[in-house]
């Protein structure tokens, strides 16, 4: 049941930055959406990492781990991009 | 219309998430399931490390957190390509300066007691390389516009190091013939701290020039954009 | 424990490092990490050749706790591809970029992307396959911004972030296998497998997340204006490897790991997005005003050809028939890739001589330059899927067993999109009729015009007249 209450925290989390993706153009909010998302699955994958009495298990805690820094670089990447545009277009 | 548009989105996302909570409970009903812990805690004596999180990145999983950093590096190189940096922030006042002083070294202090406490801890080389690249993001919102970083030329080697002991690592291993990134396991504990260091600094480099967001000025007088 | 398969992967993220701390040898070095990375690949396709797949463990670990780099004829077939094109683009590129400044940023970048390309094929974990993935995505979307434009830029932002969303609903479905089967491995999963609510909705999140990597109609809008604004070398990579990279993985999930879990329903409908892929593609590349947008728009098509495939593949029984169907697929895929990259390749260069890639003002340029107009050509061969094109072998099998196996409603869609196809590239062609002077030699540019003729070459006379040995690297590898 907790599992499913966390684990089912990750997918709203992902629904809720799908939502927002979809329906709101700035580049920023597009950002922190998709953010949001890799959240959501990074949540399920911590959720699922505990099994009642047993010890939590490490492998899904390393994806999480190797996920964010795909995350964090992604998002610089765009943000540069994002930046240059807004450079070239004087600041719209 | 934008607004029934929206609107429609977010019913079907309402239905996707039901169902995928849905999915979620089934999949979780199916009983304990398999799970690859118990492998991982057993293998773990032979890794040289005590954290089993460090044994998944470094030893049973190395490869991805060898692909892991190159995506860091592409990042920056694509950053890179994009223009050059804008010129940092004004300096600060005495006390932002003061504390700056303070606090940095303290980041980098930090930084390498969670590099060495992840064989046995929660820690490891990206905790750590997120602490020096707090420390360079520090040091440019105090005004530094370099972020504390070296030259171009020493930041090129700084970013490669850390996939490049990684994969050197690797083909060491593989010339031994032991397989890809197979640590011979007397030696196990050692390479992976190698590793770890040459990860943490090319991450913390990898992140604050990264803020820096473009590259640094002395690389713009020779090139300049195109 | 097979050396070549880790070193397929390693070599050119080594260049890519070296060119990285080495701005100004990057592209001496760039050239001879290609050349090595073309021995690499190589060495694997002649190991699939003899031994029918290879398998490699990585660190020391067997999957599930470890990773594994596995390669059969598929994946032999693509990295043999992916070789050809990268070095030809590679050779392109070292001719092509006007500013020292451009080609030191394009070599560190290129060299990661094809690091990724081949670890991409090479994978056989989902969740590596997912940092794959995220590399290719980066670094496309880095080299295809090259240009600086606006366009090109804003393009290539939109691309990153249609990849980023592709990659975060593929790694929920990666998740969700997880929490049911506890493991990675694609080998191990597929064993495990069995058919069930948990198992088609994680092949439908992670065919989700591909398909709009791979543009498939109608998730493809992002394509073409990322394809035709990127540097030419580029473009040719994007089209021929990138898009393909993501069908391969589709292709990779749906015949192999959850091949239980597909319904004949499911694979009907892949074939219909397929089918409208190529009538909407090839509409739009008949309309298209430039060049470079009319291949990205071929493109489009070319990846639904490639999807009207699976609803005849899931109907067959596995045997000889399905097996020459499979590689007539194979077939497809190569001939587009080496052609697309050719085009691509002779557009750049066009654009170049011309300041602009309009088609209707091509007439004088085309025929300025004999060579390019040639592959141009040649390439158009393939696209149409003329004999002795390898599209036409591949088109004429894929036709063969829609009618046998009762679809024969796919040979109209064929049909149609052939005619458009023909439509498009004669369009193109009939302005270098033109009277104009006839120059005086057929090559003007040998380091650019060469390396996109004989990959067009390739495409056409190559795969059409010579496929025997890929029955045999295939049918070895028992990819089908």
């Amino acid at each position: 049941m907790e599992q499913l209450l966390y684990g089912g925290a990750g997918v709203i989390l992902f629904a809720l930055g799908l939502w927002a993706f979809l329906v709101y153009e700035p580049l920023l909010r597009k950002l922190i959406a998709l953010n949001i998302m890799g959240s959501g699955v990074f949540h399920l994958l911590i959720a699922i990492a505990e099994r009642g009495e047993l010890p939590p298990d490490p492998v899904p805690h390393a994806l999480v781990l190797t996920g964010i820094v795909v995350a964090v670089s992604a998002t610089a990447l765009a943000l540069a991009m994002g930046r240059r545009l807004e450079d070239d277009s004087g600041g719209r | 219309m934008r607004r029934a548009a929206s609107l429609i989105i977010g019913a079907i996302i309402t239905a996707l998430a039901l169902w995928l909570l849905w999915v979620l409970q089934t999949a979780l009903d199916m009983g304990a399931g398999p799970r690859l812990a118990e492998q991982a805690f057993a293998g773990l004596p032979t890794t040289g490390v005590s954290n089993p999180v460090t044994a998944v990145l470094l030893s049973y999983r190395g490869y991805d957190t060898l692909l892991e950093l190159g995506v860091l590096l592409a990042a920056l190189l694509g950053i890179w390509s994009l223009g050059v940096a804008s010129p940092g922030f004004q300096p600060a006042g005495v006390v932002l300066s003061g504390m700056v002083r303070l606090v940095v070294p303290l980041l980098v202090l930090t930084g390498g007691y969670l590099l060495w406490v992840g064989g046995y801890a929660p820690g490891g080389a990206f905790q750590a390389g997120a602490l020096l690249g707090a420390a360079g993001v520090v040091m440019r919102l105090a005004g530094d516009e370099t972020a504390g970083l070296p030259g171009i030329r020493a930041q090129r080697w700084l970013i490669v190091a850390g996939v490049a002991v990684f994969v050197l690592v690797g083909l060491a291993t593989l010339a031994l013939g032991q397989g890809f990134l197979s640590y011979p396991q007397a030696w196990s504990k050692w390479l992976i701290l190698a590793i770890e260091t040459a990860a943490t600094v090319a991450i913390g480099t990898t992140l604050a020039a990264a803020y820096v967001g473009g590259r640094p000025w002395s690389h713009a007088v020779v090139g300049g954009r195109d | 424990m097979d050396a070549s398969l880790a070193l397929a992967v390693s070599v050119p993220l080594i260049g890519g490092l070296l060119a990285t701390a080495l701005p100004k040898r990057a592209q001496g070095l760039g050239l001879l990490a290609s050349v090595a990375t073309v021995l690499v690949v190589g060495w694997v396709m002649a190991g699939v050749w003899q031994q029918g797949s290879l398998h490699a463990e990585l660190g020391g670990w067997a999957a599930p706790l470890g990773i594994a780099l596995a390669a059969d004829g598929l994946s032999a077939a693509l990295l043999g591809m992916a070789a050809l094109v990268a070095l030809g683009v590679g050779i392109y590129a070292s001719g092509y970029f006007r500013s020292a400044d451009a080609d030191r940023h394009f070599w560190p970048l290129w060299l990661l992307l094809w690091a990724a390309l081949n670890g991409l094929l090479l994978a056989a974990d989902l969740f590596n396959i997912y940092v794959t993935l995220e590399l290719l995505g980066l670094t496309a979307a880095a080299l295809g911004a090259l240009t600086g434009t606006v366009d090109a830029v804003r393009a290539n932002l939109r691309y990153l972030l249609v990849g980023l969303l592709g990659s975060m609903t593929y790694l929920l479905g990666v998740a969700l296998v997880y929490t049911s089967y506890g493991t990675l491995d694609l080998g191990l999963l597929s064993n495990a497998l069995e058919p069930g609510p948990v198992a088609a909705t994680a092949l439908v999140l992670m065919t989700a997340g591909l398909a709009l990597k791979a543009a498939l109609f109608p998730l493809h809008f992002w394509l073409p204006p990322a394809h035709a604004n990127a540097p030419a070398p580029v473009s040719a990579a994007l089209s021929a490897l990138v898009v393909k990279a993501a069908f391969y993985l589709i292709l990779r999930l749906w015949l192999d790991v959850f091949a239980p879990v597909v319904t004949p329903s499911a694979a009907g409908l892949m074939g219909m997005l397929g089918a409208l892929a190529v009538i909407w593609g090839s509409w739009r590349a008949l309309r298209a005003e430039r060049l470079k947008l009319l291949a990205a728009y071929s493109t489009v098509a070319q990846i639904g050809y490639l999807c009207l495939f699976l609803p005849l593949l899931q109907a067959l029984p596995p045997g000889a028939e399905r097996d020459d169907l499979f590689v007539a697929l194979v077939l497809m895929a190569l001939t587009h890739g080496l052609a697309k990259a050719g085009l691509f390749l002779a557009a750049g260069l066009v654009q170049r001589s011309a300041g602009h890639d309009r088609i209707d003002d091509l007439g004088g340029t085309a025929q300025h330059m004999p060579a390019t107009t040639f592959t141009i050509a040649l390439a158009g061969t393939a696209l149409i899927g003329l004999p002795p094109s390898g599209s036409f072998v591949g088109k004429w099998i894929l036709m063969t067993s829609a009618l046998e196996s009762g679809q024969w409603w796919w040979i109209l869609v064929i049909a149609i999109g052939t005619l458009l196809a023909a439509a498009y590239v004669f369009r193109v062609l009939s302005r270098a009729f033109n009277l104009e002077p006839t120059p005086r030699s057929f090559v003007t540019q040998a380091r650019t015009e060469v390396p996109a003729l004989l990959l067009a070459l390739t495409s056409v006379a190559v795969l059409g007249l010579a496929a025997d040995p890929l029955w045999r690297l295939l049918g070895a590898g028992g990819g089908a």
